[in-house]
Order: structure tokens, then C-alpha cells, then sequence
């Protein structure tokens, strides 16, 4: 099959790669651009752990095809640190034992990063309804919540 | 056709562990030529935190902080042999293997820093944060990278231990079948209260409240994590998931995650966990195995709840609004 270029912007970095038409971003960004922290559970659109953040919109990697991406900003969380620092979501997180196996945590962390964008001082009900794509095997979910309804609060704390 | 409110009470005594050729789980212990050690291992850590608490309890034991400690572990090609990570059983049965190995490495340690500090191996302790001095004059010390270096480069010794759990295999009596199934055992309560809609048959968790005795937390927050997301886990379990929800027959099983039915974040019944300690006797510094017991109670309890809301008894899972409408019919059938 011929392949096909797709360019984009890959956490800050611009990106190019061959691939062939019909892959989705999910499999593009883990085999082609070789970053692995979008996880891949259903590939179906159900479990949410292949959140990312394609221009400011929180996305299925599983269901975006990596073709109608070009030209576009991607954002995962292999991106978040800066300089070695944690990214305030990833601080929450490890902080509030809000992951065990870690499969969801990708996920979880790029729909809450969405949601703080829209919704910085966010209510608990912002918060399940944010993260009501993505399926946590482990945690119970409440950590989670915690962390997301924490790393608020501290962002803000900064802001002011 | 109205809602009605139950209450629902479980409570388990969980065994840590199996007992089927005595359940063997092994460690290997060294230091690094700076003192730093490593545990190897073939157990694999599935999220619970068995490298930490493994980390926790090889410095605890040799006497060093947990961060001069590196986990190897999950190459069973490579790795001493171990069971496995099952049955509750990685923080007792490889704590105790670890342990085990971590004294042996320690008693090199102090063999060594002994000699390079002529005194006798008896009359030195450790601080915890990479000193070995003599009791009682902390002054006369060496560190722990020192006795390292010594070692590899000076006398010779190799810092390291072996550590195994094996437990005399149980075989029932052939009597009574009275046997030993496991060594030791962990305990929980819940109490479930539940609203049941008599007219659909859904049951709305209200409130779950669990108390779990699991011996000594090793680690409080990775203890306390595990026991809420299990505590998720069970009510999930009593209520939603199956693959086979007309076993025998195959119809109508999920077949991928579209058809799989587990709770979302937004159906979270309000949770209470309370931690109760009591050592275990033969655990490593106490500690039991609460694994899997910590999603167990939660079922006998929801169906206890639904039995004190609306007098019917369910006793296949998971407990549908189908299987309760159906008890229901019958149950005004038969009145
Ligand atoms: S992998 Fe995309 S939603 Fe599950
Ligand atoms: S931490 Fe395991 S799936 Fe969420």
C-alpha cells in the first residue's frame, strides 16, 4: 500500500512520518513516532486510555485517523514534564496514589488536562463527568477524582 | 411498587496465600560494590506495589534507606523461583523470602565492617541511613559503601544472602479432611446499605463501609489504595460484571469492552475503609496478605442488603435486575 506523509506537532516538536493510510493515530504515535504513553485497551472508542489532545480537543487516539492529523498539534503525556519537573496533574497523581497498574493514568491525566483547560476551579461533578470515558480497572476511581479536584487547587494557588 | 431501603452485613476470614506443595517463593540478596543492594526476584509486581513494599522490607531489614535498594524482579527466565502473584500471597510468602535473604546479606555486612573496624560482628548495629557504628559509640563507625568497597576489594566476602518461604505441604486427614490450608489469615466486615426499585429491579448502592485487618500495612497508602479500589471491585463484581451471564449457555455474553458492563466513575456509592492492624505472627514485620480479600465482602453483603429491602434471596452473580424481578415474580406467586 502507498504511504502516506503525515507532519504534526508532537508535544512542541515538529513531527514527520510514512504511514500507511488507514492507521490510526493511537498505532501512528506508538509505532511510528515511537511514543508509547497513549495506551491502546479496546480500540473501539470505550476505555479511554488513548486520550490525547489534538488542538485543544481531548480525542480518541483509537478512533482518530492519523491522516486527518496533519498539520495539527498533538499533545500526550509523555510531554507534560518540563525539564524533569512534573506537570501539576502528574505531581497529584503520584502524590494522592491515584494509579496502580497505571494502564488508565495516560488517559485519565490528558481528559483532566482538557477539562482544567476549560474549567480551571472545576466541581466534583465536572470532574466524573470529565474522566466518564475512561474505565479504571484498579483504583475505585475516588483517588483519581482526588488527585484531579487537587492538582486544581494547587494550580490555582499558583495563579493567584 | 416503591423503593425500598436494606442493610447488609458480610464478614470473611481470608487465608494468605495456598498451601499446595507449600507454596515456595525465593530471593537472592547483593551488594553493589558501593553498597547499594539489589533483590532479585521472579515476582511480578501487577500494580499492587510489591516492588516498593519489597524495597520496604530488604532495607528495613539490612538496616539501609529503601532508596539504596533495587528490585529486579519479573525474568523468570533468569530470576530464583517463586509461585507466583496470586492468592494474596507476593507480600507474605516473597516478604518473607526477601527477609530471610536481607538478614543473611546483613550479617556479611556486619562480618566485614567488623573486621575492617576490629571489633566483634555481635557489637555493631546500623542506623538505618547508611552507618554501621558500635552500640553504644556511634563514633566508632563505618559506612555501609565502605564495607562495600572492603569487601569487593579488600577481604574478598561477597555481601549477599539467600532468602526462601516454603511451608510443610498440608495433607487432609483422611478422617475429618482436616488440613492447613494457609498459615495465616487476614479479616474483613462491610456494611452495605442498598435501595432496591421493586418495580425494575435496580439496586442503587448507598453506602459501603469496610473495616480490613491485614496484619501491619507495610505501606499505609499503597494498603489503603488497593483496599478502595477493591472495595470498588467488589461492588462491581455483585452487581455488574460477567462474561457468562446465562452460564451454561453462551448467549448474550459480552464479547469485547462495549459489552462488558462495569461501573464509571459517576456511579460511586459513598465508601468508608477503616485499617485495623494485628501483626501476623509469621508474616514479614506482621504483615498478611489482602489482595483479593479486600473485593470479597462487599458481595455477600449486597446480597444480604437485597434480601433485608425487598425478601429475596440471589445466590448467582452477578445480581441483575432481571434476577431480582424474576425472585420478585416468583415471590408473589407463591404468596
Ligand atoms: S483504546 Fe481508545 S478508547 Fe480504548
Ligand atoms: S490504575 Fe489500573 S486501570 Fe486505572
Amino acid at each position: 500500500m502507498a504511504k502516506v506523509p503525515v507532519q504534526l506537532t508532537l508535544n512542541g516538536t515538529e513531527r514527520a512520518e510514512f504511514i500507511d493510510g488507514g492507521l490510526t493515530l493511537l498505532n501512528a504515535l506508538r509505532d511510528r513516532f515511537g511514543d508509547t504513553s497513549p495506551k491502546g485497551g479496546c480500540h473501539q472508542g470505550t476505555c479511554g486510555a488513548c486520550s490525547v489532545i489534538v488542538d485543544g480537543d481531548l480525542k480518541l487516539s483509537c478512533l482518530t485517523l492519523a491522516e486527518t492529523c496533519n498539520g495539527a498539534h498533538v499533545e500526550t503525556t509523555a510531554g507534560l514534564a518540563a525539564d524533569g519537573i512534573q506537570h501539576p496533574l502528574q505531581r497529584a497523581f503520584l502524590d494522592g496514589f491515584a494509579a496502580q497498574c497505571g494502564f488508565c493514568t495516560p488517559g485519565m491525566i490528558m481528559a483532566a488536562k482538557a477539562l482544567l483547560a476549560r474549567v480551571p476551579n472545576p466541581s466534583r461533578d465536572d470532574v466524573v463527568e470529565a474522566i466518564s470515558g475512561n474505565i479504571c480497572r484498579c483504583t475505585g476511581y475516588e483517588p483519581i477524582i482526588q488527585a484531579i479536584l487537587s492538582a486544581a487547587r494547587s494550580n490555582s494557588q499558583n495563579a493567584a | 411498587m416503591a423503593l425500598k431501603r436494606g442493610r447488609g452485613v458480610a464478614a470473611i476470614n481470608y487465608p494468605t496465600g495456598m498451601n499446595l506443595g507449600g507454596d515456595p517463593s525465593q530471593a537472592l540478596v547483593h551488594s553493589t560494590p558501593t553498597g547499594a543492594f539489589m533483590v532479585t526476584l521472579s515476582s511480578v509486581d501487577l500494580g499492587q506495589g510489591l516492588r516498593q513494599v519489597m524495597a520496604q522490607i530488604c532495607a528495613e531489614t539490612i538496616g539501609i534507606p529503601t532508596e539504596q535498594v533495587t528490585i529486579d524482579t519479573a525474568d523468570t527466565d533468569t530470576g530464583p523461583h517463586c509461585m507466583g502473584t496470586f492468592a494474596s500471597r507476593g507480600t507474605h510468602r516473597i516478604g518473607n523470602a526477601v527477609a530471610q535473604a536481607a538478614r543473611e546479606a546483613r550479617q556479611v555486612m556486619l562480618e566485614v565492617a567488623a573486621e575492617a573496624l576490629e571489633v566483634d560482628a555481635g557489637d555493631l548495629d546500623t542506623d538505618g541511613k547508611g552507618m554501621i557504628h558500635v552500640k553504644g559509640a556511634p563514633q566508632k563507625s563505618i559506612s555501609v559503601f565502605d564495607t562495600a568497597l572492603a569487601a569487593h576489594f579488600k577481604y574478598g566476602r561477597s555481601i549477599s544472602g539467600r532468602g526462601m518461604f516454603l511451608v510443610p505441604r498440608s495433607f487432609p486427614e483422611t478422617e475429618t479432611g482436616a488440613m492447613k490450608p494457609a498459615t495465616c489469615y487476614a479479616h474483613a466486615c462491610t456494611v452495605v446499605d442498598v435501595e432496591v426499585d421493586d418495580e425494575t429491579g435496580e439496586v442503587d448502592v448507598v453506602s459501603v463501609k469496610n473495616v480490613f485487618e491485614v496484619g501491619r500495612a507495610l505501606n499505609p497508602s499503597m494498603v489503603e489504595q488497593q483496599l478502595v479500589g477493591g472495595s470498588w471491585m467488589g461492588i462491581s463484581h455483585a452487581l455488574y460484571e460477567t462474561t457468562e451471564p446465562y452460564y451454561p449457555a453462551r448467549e448474550h455474553g459480552g464479547r469485547d469492552f462495549n459489552e462488558y458492563l462495569m461501573p464509571g466513575p459517576g456511579n460511586l456509592a459513598e465508601t468508608e475503609t477503616i485499617v485495623l492492624e494485628r501483626p501476623a505472627a509469621d508474616g514479614p514485620y506482621g504483615a498478611k496478605g489482602v489482595g483479593e480479600m479486600c473485593a470479597n465482602p462487599q458481595i455477600p453483603a449486597v446480597a444480604n442488603a437485597i434480601f433485608d429491602a425487598v425478601g429475596v434471596r440471589i445466590d448467582s452473580l452477578p445480581i441483575t435486575p432481571e434476577k431480582i424481578l424474576r425472585a420478585l415474580k416468583a415471590q408473589r406467586a407463591a404468596a
